[in-house]
């Protein structure tokens, strides 16, 4: 049990830096972002493509880094990922959701062009890298033996601190900037915020920048954990939302508490259940929330 | 002999067409009328599909029985099949609605993919309940001793446009109704609709059972016409994206506009499959599905952009006594 709460922690790690993606997105461009799944994925074989083609061609070499399954190369392939998926969100809302704003299209119809999204980053990604699984690098992971019967990989401790040092750096940017303050005033109320003189649009932006960013870092940490797949953030997406409900919708830090709840929660019902209804655990976990509390565990009345 | 094999294909592409065709009109009954978002309509039609193969086939005996594990096996004819799709999936459909339909819309969204997932997920592990990954094979031909095994595509035609007709028309009835201006009342303003004393819940409800009960019946025609169903067929590219991209790209709201979506993408889909499979080579052909993936995504983009009403737009719905 103490094994399924480690796994679960790694799990819930990952799955809260897509749904803070995810709920500043809901928040501010007020839409359901069904490619949120298919951002991480796409972070994801960014990084693959730096690590096992970009670096390799640049004749730059690459060994293990201690225990970790993985070298530096992997390391510094985090920054270009991420960057890059998150011009690709920000290029996606120029060309898709922004003309639908201006347009005054209801954020339905928002959610629906995001589901074409969905299936056009997904096809991309069949095209690019073929259908098959990757693993970014080759070989054995041996396993750490922690107190209280804790089993974990070097890599699964990595992705734990990692996606905490992320989730760390956004609570500063959130709490003590101007423009972090600004971002949850818009999340809360973008009339308001609007009002009060905040440049909507251009904080539109920087929501998909920070939103894309951490769903990349999501996706090569879900990469690390197990393979790259086409699949591999769609199947995650029912998950994500599950936890954005969980937090309430909007809210950053909601997301971080609902995302550790869902992955444990998964992980922990792998004790009884087959492991392939996982997301059909997140979706049980949804159906109650919806029931008990739909605005949220934060949400307020 | 050439006219012939041309006759075939027609038949075979206007079955699946016209069985698209109804997945479509009951997602018309969902967001063209009703403005309720539903993204599982995968798990509607796998629903629909493994009911009327429950309900038609016998159980195994002898030694298939070794092999063949399935719940029921009720052996009643065709007809019970479609109808006990239509009412399971209907079903459902209640079941989703109490958490979701007086949430915000789109949680409806959220919890049918949810559900698609966990149905597809479900007939996958569960072998006892339907055969597990193998599925279920040898389900029954409606009117199959009638002629020749190498025409009877064109008896099954006949029944897929039957049902297509009755449903287009039951729909065409309603639309016009009483009934179907209170559900288009509450697409355009759900509190306005309240406000005029409508229950808009139980409104919503019952679009939601009745757009979900046409996808069960579609469910159930789609595994005569294979007559093999596993649980990986019901994805979300076929079982829900494909009929989104039909409705949108034909005209929300306008049944017509639906079904000559339909056509129009399956037409779009099956041309690029033959004309992709010729131009990609050998090597990348395993890439070329993905190739009209992205096509039919473009596609649907394009048209929420540059005519998000579809070609055919909705109707103008005024009394005749105006």
């Amino acid at each position: 049990m103490a094994e399924l709460l480690g796994y679960g922690i790694v799990l819930g790690s990952i799955i809260t830096l897509g749904a803070i993606g995810l709920t500043l997105v809901y928040g501010i461009a007020r839409f359901g972002n069904f490619a949120h799944g298919d951002l991480m994925t796409l972070g994801a074989y960014l990084a693959l493509l730096l690590t096992t083609n970009v670096f390799p061609a640049l004749g730059i070499s690459d060994s293990r880094l201690g225990p970790l399954s993985f070298g530096w190369v992997m390391l510094v392939s985090f920054v270009p990922a991420m960057a890059a998926t998150g011009l690709v969100a920000v290029v996606v809302d120029r060309l898709v959701y922004r003309r639908m704003r201006r347009l005054r299209v209801p954020p339905v119809m928002l959610a629906m062009a995001s589901l074409a999204t969905a299936f056009i980053l997904r096809s991309l990604i069949y095209i690019a890298w073929g259908p098959d699984f990757h693993f970014y690098t080759p070989g054995l992971r041996p396993m750490l033996m922690l107190p209280l019967g804790i089993k974990l990989r070097p890599d699964q401790i990595f992705i734990i601190l990692i996606a905490w040092a992320l989730v760390v750096l956004l609570y500063f940017f959130l709490q003590r900037t101007k423009m972090g303050k600004a971002l949850r005033a818009m999340a809360d109320n973008a009339d308001l915020a609007r009002i009060s003189g905040i440049p909507t649009e251009q904080m539109t932006t920087w929501t998909w920048i920070i939103g894309g960013g951490m769903a990349a870092a999501g996706g090569i940490l879900l990469g690390i954990d197990s393979q790259v797949r086409p699949e591999m953030g769609w199947i995650l997406l029912l998950p994500l939302f599950a936890a954005v409900v969980l937090g309430g919708i909007g809210n950053a830090y909601g997301a971080l508490v609902g995302g550790l709840v869902i992955g444990i929660v998964q992980q922990v019902s792998t004790q009884w259940l087959l492991p392939a209804y996982k997301p059909a655990v997140a979706f049980t976990v949804l159906i109650l929330i919806l029931l008990l509390r739909p605005q949220g565990i934060f949400g307020g009345g | 002999m050439g006219i012939i094999r041309v006759f075939h294909f027609l038949a075979g592409f206007t079955i699946t067409t016209a069985i698209y065709a109804i997945f479509a009109l009951g997602l018309n009954v969902h967001w063209g009328y009703t403005g309720l978002f539903n993204i599982g309509i995968a798990g509607f039609f796998a629903i629909g599909a493994y009911t009327s193969a429950l309900v038609t086939s016998p159980l195994p005996t002898g030694v298939r029985a070794n092999y063949v594990q399935q719940i029921v096996g009720l052996n009643l004819p065709f007809p019970a099949g479609v109808i006990a799709a239509g009412l399971i999936s209907g079903l459902l459909a209640l079941l989703i609605g109490i958490p979701t339909l007086r949430l915000r819309e789109d949680y409806l969204a959220i919890a049918t993919i949810g559900i698609a997932e966990t149905i597809q997920r479900v007939f996958n592990n569960e072998r006892w309940l339907a055969n597990g990954p193998q599925g279920m094979v040898g389900l029954a031909q409606p009117l199959g001793g009638l002629v020749p095994p190498n025409y009877y595509n064109f008896v099954y035609l006949a029944i897929v446009a039957m049902v297509l007709a009755m449903v287009y028309v039951a729909l065409e009835r309603g639309i016009r109704s009483p009934w179907g201006r209170v559900l288009r009342a509450i697409r355009e303003d759900e509190v306005v609709t309240e406000a005029a004393g409508k229950d808009v819940f139980r409104f919503k409800m019952q679009s939601l059972v009745l757009g979900a009960a046409i996808m069960g019946i579609g469910g159930a025609l789609y595994a005569h016409s294979v007559r093999a169903i596993q649980p990986s067929v019901f994805t979300p590219l076929f079982g829900t994206f494909m009929i989104w991209v039909m409705l949108i790209l034909g005209g929300s709201g306008n049944n017509k506009g639906v079904v000559l979506g339909a056509f129009i993408v399956w037409g779009i889909w099956s041309g690029t499959g033959y004309f992709i499979d010729r131009v990609i080579p050998v090597a990348w052909a395993a890439r070329a599905p993905f190739v009209r993936l992205l096509v039919i995504g473009l596609l649907l983009l394009g048209i929420l952009l540059t005519r998000p009403q579809g070609i055919l737009g909705e109707e103008k719905q005024v009394s005749r006594m105006m």
